[in-house]
């Protein structure tokens, strides 16, 4: 089931995993699994929410013990390990989300409860000693920053470089990375990309989870694909291919991939014209955009270029500091969410639990919520007639919920987005922004949701799509529209569709084919 | 009625039952009306808290706006002989004004609840002790308003009239909080004010709502209280009645912080609050112990609540996590 590694076939795992098999009442979160990594491998892991990959990093984390199976470390073999002896073997995680304290500087985060001491009745930190131990370690993660800048300062990548200079100081062979570009920008995910190389180089072991294949696909020597608490397969190095990979995690190939890749139909005519709006955060900088019935209008640009800025105030949440709106051709004053929602422009915004949907109510009880008068008598809330909308929307989503009055807390992150996007549905939208609408959403969920995308544009609704994820942008899109900076550096059309492209433009560069940069102000 | 409304009706019942074996005056008759009269007065109270504190905010100023329009009340139909069923109008629309106007500084100039009200308990405590120049507003001898005292210090059949009140402005303001569209909009912005935002609710003027509710509640039990105590002297009346209503609804099972809570809980509240001071009463207990008693029961019943909220997080995480697990094999 292992397939040889081509890397460095001479030398014995560092980890190896025998027949697994870990239940929990009721259900089999992983069975039969086996893995090897070698030292200074790079094991791209990938499955979908649910495949059973946190109940693997639990038992390599030592904070849950297999129902059977070996787990050997070091030529050590073991029933299951304890979390001293994970730590104590080398085994370091870097997650998602970080856990620093970003008021104190990178070198007391890395020594935490560790610092060198000063001699003395005192115990002072020694800060001279303590900077000469940090240095070699950022070193070896190539920071660009030093050891005593406030981590508050730092970028989410060169937090993450912090993280993993934390793991090699307590002399880390095998450094797993939960998810961890999920959030970052393009720029930054190379570097990051670039550390896991540099690891690789030292000789340690890196499995790297991430829902971007083809960053897995950049930086991987083998990738292991679960699903369902199986090992569906190993690819090794020569064999890594993002359609491969999408297969193994969901058993069948993506149809609703190459229906959103369909050649752009004839677009409609403009349903919302925003015209030289300003927003707070970039006051002297107008922004100009069309969005036309029938199509997705992808919002691409480096986070915080103003894209998510100009959805709230299309949105009426933030102030529009100037410029004029129209939708369908008429002047249309938003002045808040309400005025935006009575006119069907609807915002599925980028923090889901946050402002998306209410986690403490019920999947009904937020579905309704945006349009609940339509779902009383005289004032009072007729539960059958919310249930029946609920229900609705659960069957035409495919929510996977026990009920809709099950709390939406509970759901996973694409179900939660699933009652997002349902709220709207139960609507009539003319217009719909989505904010990074697949973040942290596994590929199955993902796939479902630009399906919907594209069922509304073909409905005749105007999609505006922000996302920083490339392949998403480029593959969903009709159009892409690039921000930099507070400003809409060009649109493309499909024809100019490429990843450089949109690079150039979100760096305030001149795209390669000049005739794209149409539509400009 | 939910399992903490029952814990607390159960509680209710057990230290009834307690003080009644210690002193069997408990429940007589007289004993019973007058506590009755004194839920349904601090009742009305404590359910215009109810609806701030559900959104996430607090109301300060009601001890003193009880004493301020308690004694433009008296003022109103002793001094200056208005028909008591105008001052009674003018009263609940000065009460609403002033909910409004809290309402309107929170939202609008974003000022935080906690300091608008804590300015109103300063204001208009000092405005009502201005307006009688630090005297006491009362009756003249022989003034009579027999509707009127029919209606706030009467009784039918022997139960207070304040407290067939409460039980009417209660049930209302059940339907009004757990059946209306309004009550469901109160409730998203308490749990999370940005996502009711978001969901195109114009979260302001619900907000603005609770205040006016609140302040009107405010009104009607000043005029309740001013009836009852029949004199009033403005730096004393209503004193800490804020803190009574805060403590009726925090042992009702509302959160602090917003979204949680039912009617029936903030009038168990009532009841036990005042149980407890008939029982302080009762039992022999100095009476300057009042506070003591009162601050230790709310203490222990929200460490309990607290206690009881961590377990049923803590399982629910556990069937959460089985529910996902349980969940991936199906996808």
């Amino acid at each position: 089931m292992i397939s040889t590694d081509t890397t460095h076939p001479n030398t014995a795992p560092f980890l190896s995993l025998e027949a697994v098999r870990k239940t929990y009442p009721g259900v089999v979160a992983l069975d039969r699994f086996s893995m090897e990594v070698r030292p200074g491998e790079v094991i791209g892991l990938v499955g979908e929410n649910g495949a059973g990959k946190s109940t693997l990093m639990k038992i390599l984390g030592g904070v849950t013990r297999p129902d059977s199976g070996t787990v050997t470390v070091d030529g050590a073999a073991h029933d299951g390990l304890t979390v001293e002896q994970s730590i104590g073997s080398g085994i370091a995680f870097v997650h998602q989300e970080l856990n620093l304290f970003d008021n104190l500087d990178v070198a007391a985060n890395i020594f935490f409860g560790r610092e060198p001491l000063r001699a003395g009745p005192l115990k002072l930190v020694d800060r001279a000693k303590l900077r000469d131990m940090v240095a070699p370690l950022l070193k070896r993660v190539g920071a660009n920053f030093s050891a005593d800048a406030p981590v508050a300062s730092l970028s989410l990548a060169q937090q993450q470089m912090v993280e993993i200079a934390k793991a090699l100081s307590i002399r880390a062979r095998l450094v797993i990375l939960d998810e961890p570009t999920s959030s970052l920008p393009i720029a930054e995910t190379e570097k990051l990309l670039d550390v896991i190389k540099g690891l690789k180089a030292q000789g340690i072991s890196v499995i790297f989870i991430s829902h971007r294949l083809h960053e897995i696909e950049r930086v991987a020597d083998r990738v292991v694909v679960l699903r369902d608490g199986t090992l569906a397969g190993t690819l090794a190095k020569a064999e890594i291919n993002h359609d491969e990979m999408v297969r193994l995690m969901i058993g069948r190939m993506l149809k609703e991939r190459e229906k959103a890749g369909e050649a752009a139909r004839a677009p409609g005519g403009v349903a919302l014209s925003a015209n030289a709006i300003r927003t707070s955060t970039y006051p002297d900088r107008p922004v100009s955009v069309e969005l036309r019935r029938g199509e997705i209008l992808g919002l691409a640009g480096l986070v915080g270029s103003g894209r998510t800025e100009l959805a709230r105030v299309l949105f009426g949440i933030d102030e529009r500091l100037g410029g004029s709106v129209a939708l369908d051709g008429k002047p249309l004053d938003v002045g808040s969410a309400a005025d935006a929602v009575a006119a069907g422009i609807f915002l599925v915004p980028e923090d889901r639990k946050l402002t998306g949907i209410l986690l403490d109510l019920s999947i009904a009880q937020n579905i309704s919520l945006p349009n609940l008068p339509a779902h009383a008598k005289h004032q009072l809330v007729s539960t059958g007639a919310e249930l029946a909308t609920a229900e609705k929307q659960k069957k035409n989503l495919g929510i996977k919920a026990p009920s809709v009055l099950t709390r939406t807390g509970t759901l996973s992150g694409g179900n939660q987005q699933k009652v997002v996007l349902a709220k709207w549905l139960a609507m009539n939208p003319k217009v719909m922004i989505l904010d990074e609408p697949t973040r942290g959403i596994d590929i199955g969920a993902k796939a479902e949701i630009y399906g919907l995308m594209r069922a509304l544009a073909d409905a005749g609704v105007a999609v505006l799509m922000i996302s920083s994820d490339m392949e998403e942008v480029i593959g969903v899109s009709d159009r892409i529209a690039v921000m930099h900076e507070g400003q809409i550096s060009g649109i493309l059309d499909k024809d100019d569709f490429s990843q450089e492209n949109v690079l150039l433009l979100a760096v305030g560069k001149k795209p390669k084919l000049l005739q794209a940069a149409g539509g400009v102000e | 009625m939910s399992k903490k409304d029952l814990g607390l009706l159960v509680l209710i019942l057990v230290v009834g039952a307690v003080v009644t074996a210690i002193n069997p005056r408990f429940l007589l008759p007289i004993n019973l009306a007058n506590t009755s009269n004194l839920i349904g007065l601090f009742g009305i109270l404590s359910i215009g808290q109810a609806f701030v504190i559900i959104t996430g905010g607090i109301e300060l100023s009601v001890g003193s706006l009880v004493a301020l329009l308690g004694t433009l009340f008296i003022d109103f139909i002793a001094v200056r002989e208005l028909d008591w069923p105008l001052a009674f109008v003018v009263i609940i629309l000065l009460g609403a004004i002033i909910g409004f106007v809290h309402g309107w500084l929170i939202t609008r100039l974003k000022l935080q609840p906690f300091v608008v009200t804590l300015c109103g308990l300063l204001i208009y405590r000092g405005v009502a002790r201005f307006y009688t120049a630090d005297g006491t507003a009362g009756f003249a001898f022989g003034q009579n308003f027999p509707d009127l005292e029919f209606l706030t210090a009467g009784r039918s059949g022997g139960v207070p009239n304040s407290f067939i009140a409460l039980i009417i402005i209660a049930i209302v303001m059940w339907v009004v909080l757990h059946r209306s569209v309004f009550g469901r909009y109160l409730y998203a912005i308490g749990k999370n004010e940005e996502a009711a935002k978001y969901s195109g609710i114009r979260t302001g003027r619900i907000v603005i709502a609770a205040y006016v509710i609140c302040g009107v509640l405010t009104a009607l039990s000043a005029i309740y209280f001013a009836m009852y105590t029949r004199s009033i002297s403005p730096a004393s009346h209503g004193q800490f009645y804020e803190l009574y209503a805060i403590a009726a609804a925090v042992l009702g099972g509302f959160s602090l912080r917003g979204g949680e809570g039912s009617l029936v809980g903030v009038i168990l509240g009532t009841v036990l609050l005042q149980e407890l001071q008939n029982l302080v009463n009762l039992l022999g207990i100095p009476s300057s112990l009042n506070f003591a008693v009162m601050g230790g029961v709310i203490l222990i019943g929200v460490l309990v609540d607290q206690q009881w909220g961590v377990f049923r997080a803590r399982r629910r995480m556990v069937e959460a996590t089985r529910q996902n697990v349980a969940g991936a094999p199906a996808e």
